[in-house]
């Protein structure tokens, strides 16, 4: 602790460089946190993804459509705990750019199905019992300033209905929350039966089977069950477990975790050169006042020590900074109407931030600190 | 070893190796000094002196040879030995002060008690005792860069004698003032070690400076001649 002041008096002596270098670090925090959130906002529809649940596609592709008349097939199947099915409905409110996740659902047995979507028993009746009905996730809700009660136009830029409108008109009669904060809460849900009534593209199909197994342990048989039923028929099904489904629709964007990974690791590299040169300059420039640090009797192991302090508090300042930023950024992103699963810094986002700035302090500092260790008093004193 | 004896150097040799070359410093060097004693180095450049000082500070290791202190041999210490005998009992005073530049007056003198066990309490008091005594009280708070060449030796004699050491080794301690700057330091150097009984050792070429010791060496070629100034 006696040193802390001679450390802190050597990061402040120049405050420009020290501005300029905490600044770069500061950047390269913010992006590696926020980035990091969005990773692991995308990850989480994997990671969230329930064990136990499946879901059943046209095996040509997740596009084509698959006959009603499979829902009550499969439901029937042993170990199927419960199911519904769902259609993407292209939906948007107001603004056709702002398109999203809006799905025509077995209303009856959605929550079922999605027990990480909570919803009061009031509004979920209410929603039964209102063919017009729709719910929507907190996050959609705020964004729109729909509350229950209100009857809102929505469009869909896939389907239209028989009278040629593209909006059908819908009641807000529930908005649910996630269980887990990380839980999507930008999907909106309505009545199959609404959608099937009013479409003009032919009815009686559906998009896709979300199902839940009673046990992980029977998704298996019950993969194979349902794939065998419905083989060399006009419509063949792939079942496959949510997390998989998750992944290879995540994947359709492209390799995100490879992007923002690379991202993260170009803001680093430029940051440890950036660091590294501040760090190994600002010692060269103390050459000689090592030396009489030395001559006074402080040992080379002491005065490691302190560059090394000093270069790691350097990295701290600008990457607990950073991170700071970047919650400010990642509540900006959440609150603005723009369709995201919730980004969210969390406690392992911070570790992980703490992690690369010891390392970030470490690595440019041991150069620089190894200098000064080996430092020889009378080259140095012959400096001054 | 009389107790009087504080350094006591024994056939002391000094060889540096520059590629095929061998330069040969001190070849079988013997020499004492005695506690309270205020001795003046004197010679040409290359004569040695700075070599010397170094030796006797411990800064540099000779050859061969012994080099004893206070009845300890010093010579075969570690690097980090030597590093923690220097902090006990040496104070060193440089030409061109070596402050370091970010810290007060204060805290450059509190430097050498960073290496005690003294709480911060302790180390204030001794260090306005030692800014008392080169009578920079009123310049505690003060920069380096807003002192004179003058004032910031004063401080760096504070900083040399704030742990009180045995020895200060002064380094050409006037080499980069002004005459009447340079007699102020001197006296103030004659003062700790008459009244204060400290043991100085001072490499200078200025004649004038070397006046002020009890006594002169003069090197030449790592060999040295002791005169009188009396004389």
């Amino acid at each position: 602790m006696k040193d802390l002041y001679l450390i802190l008096k050597n990061l402040t002596r120049k405050k420009m460089r020290l501005f300029l270098t905490v600044f770069a670090t500061f950047i390269a925090f913010m992006i590696f946190g926020t980035l990091t959130a969005f990773q692991k906002a995308f990850d989480s529809g994997v990671d969230l993804a329930a064990d136990d649940r499946l879901i059943v596609l046209n095996k040509i592709s997740f596009t084509q459509v698959l006959p009603i008349a499979y829902v009550n097939r499969v439901r029937a199947i042993e170990d199927v705990e419960a199911l519904t099915h769902l259609n993407w409905f292209g939906g948007y409110y107001q603004d056709p750019r702002a398109q999203f996740a809006m799905f025509a659902v077995d209303a009856e047995n959605f929550m079922e199905v999605y027990p990480e979507l909570v919803l009061s028993d009031e509004q979920r009746q209410a929603w039964i019992d209102n063919r017009q009905g729709l719910i929507a996730g907190r996050s959609i809700a705020d964004n729109f300033g729909w509350e229950v009660g209100d009857r809102i136009p929505i469009n869909s830029n896939i389907f239209s209905q028989r009278d040629g409108r593209t909006d059908w008109d819908f009641d807000v009669v529930g908005i649910f929350e996630g269980a887990d904060p990380q839980t999507d809460t930008n999907g909106v849900y309505f009545h199959y039966e609404y959608f099937n009534e009013t479409q003009s593209f032919g009815g009686d199909f559906v998009g896709f089977m979300a199902l839940r197994t009673s046990d992980p342990s029977k998704n298996e048989a019950v993969i194979k069950t349902i794939d065998d039923m419905f083989a060399n028929s006009p419509a063949e099904t792939e079942t496959v477990p949510e997390k998989v489904f998750n992944k290879a629709f995540i994947e359709q964007i492209g390799n995100l975790s490879l992007i923002l990974t690379s991202v993260v690791l170009a803001a680093f590299f430029v940051i440890l050169v950036i660091v590294g040169n501040s760090m190994i300059l600002s010692i060269r420039e103390r050459t000689a006042e090592i030396g009489v640090m030395k001559t006074l009797g402080f040992t080379s192991g002491r005065i490691f020590r302190m560059v090394l302090a000093e270069s790691i508090l350097l990295a701290l300042i600008g990457g607990v900074l950073g991170v700071f930023a970047s919650g400010f950024m990642i509540t900006a992103i959440n609150s603005a109407p723009i369709q995201l699963p919730p980004l969210i810094l969390d406690g392992a986002v911070w570790s992980q931030a703490l992690l690369f700035v010891l390392l970030l302090g470490f690595i440019t500092g041991i150069v620089p600190a190894m200098n000064a260790l080996r430092l020889n008093i009378i080259t140095a004193l012959s400096r001054s | 070893m009389s107790d009087d004896i504080l350094f006591d150097l024994k056939g002391v040799s000094k060889k540096f190796v520059k590629g095929k070359d061998t330069i040969t410093v001190f070849d079988g060097l013997d020499m004492s000094i005695a506690r309270g004693d205020f001795l003046a180095i004197m010679g040409p450049s290359g004569s040695g002196k700075t070599t010397l000082l170094n030796m006797l500070g411990g800064v540099d290791q000779p050859s061969g040879g012994e080099i004893w202190f206070d009845g300890s041999r010093i010579d075969s210490l570690s690097e980090n030995q030597l590093a923690k005998w220097r902090a006990n009992n040496i104070g060193f005073i440089f030409q061109f002060y070596n402050l370091m530049p970010m810290l007060n007056a204060e805290r450059n003198v509190e430097l050498p008690l960073l290496l005690t066990r003294l709480s911060r309490a302790e180390r204030k008091k001794n260090i306005a005792a030692a800014l008392e005594l080169v009578s920079l009280s009123d310049r505690a708070r003060h920069m380096p860069s807003e002192m004179s060449g003058g004032q910031q030796q004063r401080v760096a004699i504070a900083r040399a004698l704030v742990s009180d050491p045995k020895l200060m080794l002064c380094d050409e301690p006037t080499g980069d003032l002004d005459r009447e700057t340079a007699d102020e330091i001197l006296s103030m150097l004659q003062l700790l070690n008459r009244d204060y009984g400290k043991t100085i050792v001072m490499v200078t070429h200025d004649p004038e400076a070397a006046k002020y010791a009890e006594r002169t060496l003069h090197l030449d070629k790592g060999v040295f001649v002791e005169k009188d100034l009396a004389a």
